[in-house]
């Protein structure tokens, strides 16, 4: 057992368990401040993996801007008509969990059949390093790059349109 | 350097995906099963680092910089057409949205 080892279990237990709080939550608001435990999480676990870059980006993009959103539209709604609505179907709740199961075992087996053998490890972090990154992404990516920011505008325009809206019947 | 398994890591990502999955199927309210819909893609995302880190390679790093971008996008879009919903039908609960139905 050596220091990034027990570093990767502990943040893998957190963000599973801050993942199982956020789907079994009632309340959504409590789901969120269980996600945003999660993306941190993740982003430790990025940092284990020597990917400094995406860390940085996970907190910035995930923990910052999305959650963020996610939280005003939850304050926005005000949702206090929580505990009156109940599930319809009981059923439907074990059908999910077996649904669940069969693509747990499949994603399982599909592991255990890969048997991926252990790459030869090296040291990364100058590869990974933002400097290399950027380099690569505005060269061999320039134009997948530039179709991002027009795609980005359009969400920001469909949201702005969408949110405005009067909607008539 | 780095003495932890691949596997570790896809487990991982396998583990996350499927409580993922498992919350859009049971969750009724809409903001939740947003919220389940970023935890599995935050877990390919992780399966994309791992095998960069593991490969050495670089492309792994861009295209979680892409999916990043484009769940910024879906979640600016997905919480406008939540709020459109709340706005007609004063619920975000999917099972009375059912104007399809009728």
């Amino acid at each position: 057992m050596n220091i990034e080892l027990i570093t990767y279990l502990i943040l893998g237990i957190l963000a599973i368990s801050s993942a199982i709080v956020t789907i079994a939550n009632r309340h959504p608001i409590y789901s969120a401040m269980a996600l945003i435990v999660h993306f941190f999480a993740l982003a430790g676990i990025y940092l284990t993996l020597q990917s400094q870059f995406i860390a940085v980006l996970q907190i910035l993009v995930y923990a910052g801007a999305i959650m963020v959103l996610v939280i005003f539209v939850l304050m926005l709604l005000n949702l206090s008509h929580e505990d009156k609505v109940k599930l319809r179907i009981q059923s439907r709740q074990s059908f999910g969990i077996l649904l669940s199961a069969i693509l747990m075992i499949i994603i399982a087996s599909t592991i255990s059949a890969a048997n991926p053998t252990q790459p030869k490890v090296s040291d990364v972090s100058s590869m990974f390093s933002p400097q290399n990154l950027g380099q690569i992404l505005y060269t061999n990516h320039l134009v997948a790059f530039e179709l991002v920011g027009i795609l980005l505008l359009t969400a920001i325009i469909g949201a702005i349109v969408m949110a405005k809206k009067k909607l008539v019947d | 350097m780095n003495s932890i398994p691949l596997e570790f890591y896809i487990i991982l990502s396998g583990i996350l995906f499927t409580i993922g999955a498992l919350g859009v199927v049971l969750r009724r309210n809409a903001i939740i099963i947003f919220m389940s819909i970023e935890i599995m893609l935050n877990s390919v995302n992780l399966s994309f680092v791992a095998f960069s880190r593991y490969l050495a390679d670089p492309a792994g790093q861009i295209f979680v910089f892409f999916v990043m971008a484009v769940a910024a996008a879906e979640s600016a879009v997905g919480l406008a057409i939540i709020i459109a919903l709340f706005k007609k039908k004063e619920t975000v609960y999917v099972d009375e949205v059912n104007s399809l139905k009728h």
